[in-house]
């Protein structure tokens, strides 16, 4: 199984490019990380336990934003298959906060609107969002109930849903949160 | 160590990982901490509201914090990325002004500080708590094999954490130890389990999990302890579809380190825990 090499592979940037600092200076601005002092050691990605699935690795997506190419990296899949798990800005030799970058890069695709790469995990952030919105508070059946909405997928995780729900660990009824008000207004809805 | 702690349990412990939240409470009485669960306590926005919007991300916490800091007394949060958010939120918003200026607009409540946030790492770090575990323990977890596995959110990024030991961890392998078990040196305490993609693609997470469960049993795991909801319930609930994919047959109960602390310390109800577990832990318990 353990066959991490297709790392990087699918969707490799073109080889020659003009450069545009456009992007990189509305990233900057959106808050996304200093990200100039990168070097492309590759230790970020060496250290990234997602690269088998990803098309874009870490060092690259940061070369990608450095050079302009806006489009490759916002429907680039890595962007929404990252999972956060920090190793990466734990590990750069050069205080890049690359998982900061990619939360950055998420926030830009879904205000520009770029159709997601990867709508199921997208549909977990929508049906999560929803779920403060209306209670403050996350009930995971829920949950799981909204992203089935958004997906359309009935049948996953049926059998697991039951075999959960019979052990107790799924309660029936949700509890909100009495100070919620501002939630409505301040929880923005994901499409 | 306060006696007295503000207790922030998070959704999951409302929810799906009751067992913790039992245990921990559990736990706790034994030990002679009070936990007052923080009144109104709304949800951090784990894994989701950071993606969105990096504004709320910060301001879902920091009303915690407020809450907390009203309450004047130390905030535990077992649960391993709300306590990542919470403490991600916290410095945030010392460090920036217009954030702080934003979430008495936006909240509508003033924001103090001065709390400190601690994980379940910190509590079981205090060599104090430590000295009462294993004074306490009355059914030593003699021949009990575990593989501690961390995650991320309880030690990474350090600088937000400030673990020391964030490539290693060693505070539950200590705990298990002061229990009478053996926790097996392994190398992949802190990977990923990929919690936070479950709902979206089960298939990678089903690959993440099949690493650490085969890395775990080739140590000479019986089971894997955790102080994180989401990595609990990963690997409790998904490793059956892990290992049918990729066509191996480990099945490892997957334990709350308050679970086996309040075990070995001889509290009267664990059956009531053990019944939530889907890898079903009795028949290995039985076996010690
Ligand atoms: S570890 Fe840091 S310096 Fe090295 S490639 Fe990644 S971002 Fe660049
Ligand atoms: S935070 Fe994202 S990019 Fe960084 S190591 Fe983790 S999964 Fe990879």
């Amino acid at each position: 199984m353990e066959q991490i090499a297709s790392a990087g592979g699918s969707a490799s940037p073109p080889t020659a490019v003009t450069p545009d600092p456009s992007f990189l200076r509305q990233v900057e601005k959106a808050g996304g990380a200093t990200i100039s002092p990168c070097f492309q050691c590759v230790k970020c990605s060496s250290g990234c336990p997602l690269t088998f699935v990803m098309d874009l690795l870490p060092n690259q997506v940061i070369r990608c934003v450095q050079v302009g190419l806006k489009e490759e990296v916002l429907r680039s899949d890595t962007i929404w298959l990252c999972a956060s798990c920090e190793t990466c800005t734990t590990r750069c030799p050069n205080g890049v906060d690359i998982a900061h970058l990619m939360d950055t890069l998420r926030q830009i695709a879904l205000r520009e609107n770029v159709t997601p790469s990867q709508p199921g995990i997208v549909a977990t952030h929508a049906a999560f969002l929803a779920e403060i919105r209306a209670r403050g508070r996350v009930h995971e059946m829920f949950l799981v109930a909204r992203h089935k909405l958004r997906t359309r997928n009935w049948t996953r995780d049926v059998a697991l849903g039951w075999e959960m729900f019979r052990r107790g660990k799924l309660k029936l009824l949700p509890k909100g949160v009495k100070g919620r008000k501002w939630l409505k207004e301040r929880v923005p809805r994901v499409n | 160590m306060d006696q007295v702690l503000s207790y922030y349990p998070g959704c999951s412990l409302h929810g799906t990982a009751s067992e913790y939240d039992a245990s921990t409470r559990a736990v706790c009485e034994l030990l002679g901490i009070r936990l007052e669960e923080l009144e109104d306590w709304n949800c951090c926005g784990a894994s989701s509201a950071h993606a969105v919007d990096h504004e709320l991300s910060v301001l879902l916490p920091a009303r915690n914090i407020a809450l907390a800091a009203k309450a004047d007394k130390d905030l535990f949060i077992p649960c391993a990325a709300c306590y990542g958010r919470s403490k991600v939120a916290q410095a945030a918003m010392t460090e920036d002004a217009g954030l702080r200026a934003k979430f008495g607009e936006a909240v509508g409540m003033e924001y103090r500080d001065g709390v400190a946030i601690r994980s379940m790492l910190d509590l079981l770090a205090d060599p104090d708590v430590l000295q009462r575990i294993r004074a306490g323990v009355k059914r030593p977890l003699r021949g009990l094999k575990v593989a501690c596995y961390y995650g991320c959110l309880l030690v990474r990024p350090p600088k937000i954490t400030g673990a020391a030991d964030y490539e290693a961890p060693e505070t539950m392998d200590r705990v298990v130890e002061a229990l009478g078990g053996t926790a097996v040196p392994w190398s992949y305490k802190t990977d990923c389990c990929g919690g936070g993609l479950v709902l979206g693609r089960p298939d990678v997470v089903g690959r993440l999990i099949d690493r650490l469960m085969t890395r775990a049993v080739e140590a000479g795991a019986a089971a894997l302890v955790t102080a994180c909801p989401m990595c609990q319930g990963n690997l409790d609930t998904r490793q059956k579809d892990a290992a049918q994919a990729l066509g191996r047959d480990y099945q490892l109960p997957i334990f709350y380190i308050s679970e086996l602390i309040g075990l070995a310390m001889g509290h009267p109800k664990p059956e009531a825990w053990w019944k939530k577990h889907l890898v079903d832990p009795r028949p290995l318990l039985g076996t010690i």
